[in-house]
């Protein structure tokens, strides 16, 4: 008899049967998820307000949080570093020839990034942030966009009643009037179909192709893909110098000679180094990117990459002959912001000892 | 005096000769030349059929002979910022058939590829459902399951070229898709597991799709096209999927653009509105020329391009018989045809596909001709079966203006010279 017994689930999908197709028998497959992991999971923000947490964030904490979290990546005033998106500026360029597309001239909701911050942001360091912190950095990404004044508090209160400059920017799609209609059979057309034929443009003046080993020169033509991938490099300047090979000041040489490996602890910091590979490479070719190359770093005298700009605090202690050693990275690592508090890395940290050492480990292993 | 190394020798040695040949476009000539007298490739006994070759488990796993080491997905490093955010190419000017491999079937992550093992891999059902469902893999492969081939495009494919012609290859400027056969179950069977009662009205509903990665690639997608024909797809072309595209599951939008497709899918959230996320209103929304943007263009139109000749695939063997072929799909049906140009859109003929068109997957099509030697505008444009015909560059920039990026599918012109090689090109409407 119990097996009869009519879940609530039953009778309301019998209610949908009747607007929808032949819904089939369920399976009884998978299980109830809790409340606490639907919680843990289900973060995303409607354009209504609809998920968000409650909480708050000053543009004056907003602007120290970004600083030490995003700034490496999109700059002190969200201007954007290199290639990485810009965030601030672009209003009223949307119909000019190259439109700058940012949160203050672009996005139509600030829900999207309340949302995407919470979820995706920082890279390499996703999900680690506090609703708080969050709130902070939307308020200040307001704030570069001259959106609020620098007194400004974002909550989950007054959230609704900022007004994104281009909230009204967006069409649905209308190709089905605009272009299926033109786009026919019946308009095509299949003899002399034009006079001439003249070659209007030419891929190889333009010399933008990947060589099958490396890369090409950008011309400053090539900018015109701007949006097409989401970070189109303006100058290939910063990526050409990166791969210069960095020179060693004389000291630490000796001390990275000397040291012995043990393969098997490397090994398995090269797993570790998946956390931190988002932003530094090391090894053959290696080459800065968000963060320096991490060749040799161990003996060296902080900030020894020479192309890459650190932060205040890396030069200081640069300028006082500051050496990394095991020990002091052991300790950098464990909690990077306790020892160098205005330090680029917005990594938390590694919490076990065991993964520090097979990290360190594995960049002595990989810079021999 | 091993074999490797005599192949590797007469590999390297055949591409040069290939290569010179087609510089000069004395190629007919040499190999007509070379039949004359014997061929020692069959005179002389070959090293293969002395000695013996490779053991059965030599490779577990194989891999494409080491001569095709030069089909392989490749990038554009200056597009982006980061290669763990950024996306490489299909070798598409190498393939034939409709199936991509994966192992070079084009890549797009937006925090990297992450390894999730299928025993530490969950999918969520919450939302407007009757009762909110965690699922693990073992779960999904005991519903009922379908196979079925879809191209998958990415929004910006081709889109470097829209303001003029830029990369000069169709592994570049076209490479951004692949089609596989996907085995999985249906969204719809998902959905109805769960119950879609507590709903009510589903005409107005949508369903939001989310990944497990770093990056939390999250998309909207009307509840119609997730109730049709969306996929939760655990083996694509017969096997596991590759880390690359979402290992152990991801989601599956046939005729939709490939952001949606979201990867290491972990949530499914029924929802009464869009989430306008990030990846649905900053990215992939189309600017037209007055300032205001198109979005929820999702379906990626009718499309071709000549694959071979092309710059990457040169005209090796001089005037004479040559195959002329290409791909073509379309999101919204079946091809129906696809017409050739060789004179730049002056005149078309019609193509023939090696089969008949399947819905949303590609096609694979063949202009059988002889080649005069004379330089050629090559172009290609696809039907499909809404009785829609791919336009031309100038005809979209004429609805969208200059700033449209996303959703190009325009027809692609490569100039092929009498030398054989050919070039990226664009020509006069």
């Amino acid at each position: 008899m119990s097996k009869f017994l009519p879940k609530l689930t039953i009778t309301t999908a019998l209610v949908a049967t009747l607007a929808m197709p032949a819904f089939a028998e369920k399976l009884g497959l998978g299980r109830a998820a809790l409340p606490e992991e639907i919680a843990a999971w289900n973060h995303d923000i409607s354009p209504n307000g609809e998920g968000l947490p409650v909480g708050s964030g000053s543009v004056e904490d907003g602007e120290m949080i970004f600083s030490e979290n995003c700034a490496v990546c999109h700059g002190e005033f969200a201007e954007g570093v290199d290639n990485w998106p810009k965030l601030a500026g672009g209003d009223g360029t949307l119909a000019d020839k190259d439109p700058l597309k940012t949160i203050g001239s672009y996005w139509p909701y600030l829900s999207t990034v309340y949302d995407y911050v919470r979820r995706s942001m920082p890279f390499g360091a996703a999900q680690t942030m506090s609703d708080d912190d969050v709130y902070a950095i939307t308020a200040y990404l307001l704030y570069s966009n001259y959106l609020v004044d620098d007194d400004f508090v974002l909550s989950n209160e007054n959230f609704l009643e900022v007004e994104m400059p281009n909230a009204g920017g967006f069409i649905v799609d209308d190709r089905p009037e605009t272009e299926y209609t033109i786009f026919t059979e019946e308009n095509a057309c299949y003899e002399n179909c034009k006079d001439t034929v003249e070659i209007t443009r030419r891929a190889t003046v333009l010399d933008v192709t990947p060589e099958e080993e490396g890369t090409e020169t950008v011309t400053e033509a090539a900018v015109v893909v701007e949006e097409a991938v989401e970070e189109p490099v303006d100058t290939p300047a910063v990526e050409e110098a990166a791969q210069e090979p960095v020179e060693a000041p004389a000291e630490e040489a000796p001390v990275v000679a000397a040291m012995s490996v043990d393969p098997e602890l490397a090994a398995q910091g090269e797993k570790v180094f998946k956390k931190c590979a988002a932003c530094h490479q090391v090894g053959e070719g290696a080459k800065n990117r968000t963060g320096p190359v991490l060749n040799g770093v161990i003996g060296a005298t902080i900030a020894h990459v020479g192309d890459f700009k650190y932060s205040k605090d890396f030069t200081a202690a640069h300028d006082e002959g500051f050496i990394w050693t095991i020990e002091n990275l052991t300790e950098y690592l464990h909690k990077p912001k306790a020892m160098f508090p205005k330090t680029k890395m917005s990594f938390a940290g590694l919490k076990k000892d065991e993964e520090i050492a097979a990290v360190i480990e594995y960049l002595k292993s990989a810079s021999q | 005096m091993s074999d490797t190394q005599n192949g590797q020798n007469r590999g390297a040695s055949r591409r040069a000769f290939l290569r010179g040949a087609a510089a000069t476009g004395v190629g007919l000539a040499a190999s007509k030349a070379a039949a004359e007298g014997s061929d020692p490739l069959i005179t002389e006994k070959q090293e293969w059929a002395i000695y013996t070759g490779a053991g059965v488990d030599e490779t577990p796993y194989g891999l494409p002979i080491k001569y095709e080491g030069d089909v392989i997905r490749r990038n554009v490093p200056w597009l982006t910022a980061d290669p763990i955010s950024s996306i490489n190419f299909t070798p598409i000017h190498a393939l034939d058939g409709t199936i991509t491999p994966q192992g070079c079937a084009f890549e797009r992550h937006h925090s990297g590829a992450i390894e999730l093992k299928k025993e530490d891999y969950r999918l969520m059902i919450n939302g407007l459902v009757d009762q909110p469902l965690v699922f693990t893999y073992e779960d999904l492969e005991r519903f009922p399951r379908v196979n079925r081939t879809f191209f998958l495009e990415c929004a910006a494919n081709t889109g470097m070229e829209w303001a003029g012609a830029q990369l000069n290859g169709a592994q570049f400027t076209h490479g951004m898709i692949h089609n596989m056969e996907y085995t999985g179950v249906t969204l719809r069977t998902l959905l109805e597991e769960a119950g879609l009662g507590a709903a009510g009205d589903l005409s107005d509903k949508w369903v939001y799709v989310e990944g497990a990665d770093a990056s939390s690639n999250g998309r909207s997608i009307p509840m119609e096209k997730a109730l049709d024909d969306c996929m939760i797809a655990f083996k694509a072309n017969g096997e596991a999927l590759r880390m690359e595209h979402g290992y152990p599951v991801r989601l599956v939008v046939p005729g939709w653009e490939g952001n949606m497709w979201v990867k290491w899918l972990r949530r499914i959230e029924v929802t009464a509105q869009a989430i306008e996320s990030r990846e649905e209103t900053s990215k992939y929304t189309d600017t037209l020329a007055d300032g205001t943007s198109r979005k929820w263009t999702w379906v990626m139109d009718a499309k071709s391009v000549v694959t071979s000749p092309s710059p990457q695939s040169p005209i090796k063997h001089g005037k004479g018989p040559l195959v002329i072929t290409g791909l073509a799909w379309s999101g919204r049906g079946a091809i129906t045809g696809v017409d050739v140009s060789i004179d730049g859109g002056k005149t078309w003929q019609k193509a023939r596909l090696a089969n008949e068109g399947q819905s949303m997957a590609l096609t694979r099509f063949y202009l059988d001709t002889t080649w005069n030697g004379e330089e050629m505008l090559l172009q290609s444009r696809a039907h499909d079966e809404t009785g829609y015909v791919q336009p031309t560059k100038a005809q979209l920039r004429e609805v969208r203006g200059e700033n449209s990026v996303y959703h190009n599918n325009c027809i692609q012109t490569w100039h092929v010279k009498a030398n054989g090689e050919a070039e990226n090109v664009e020509v006069s409407s």
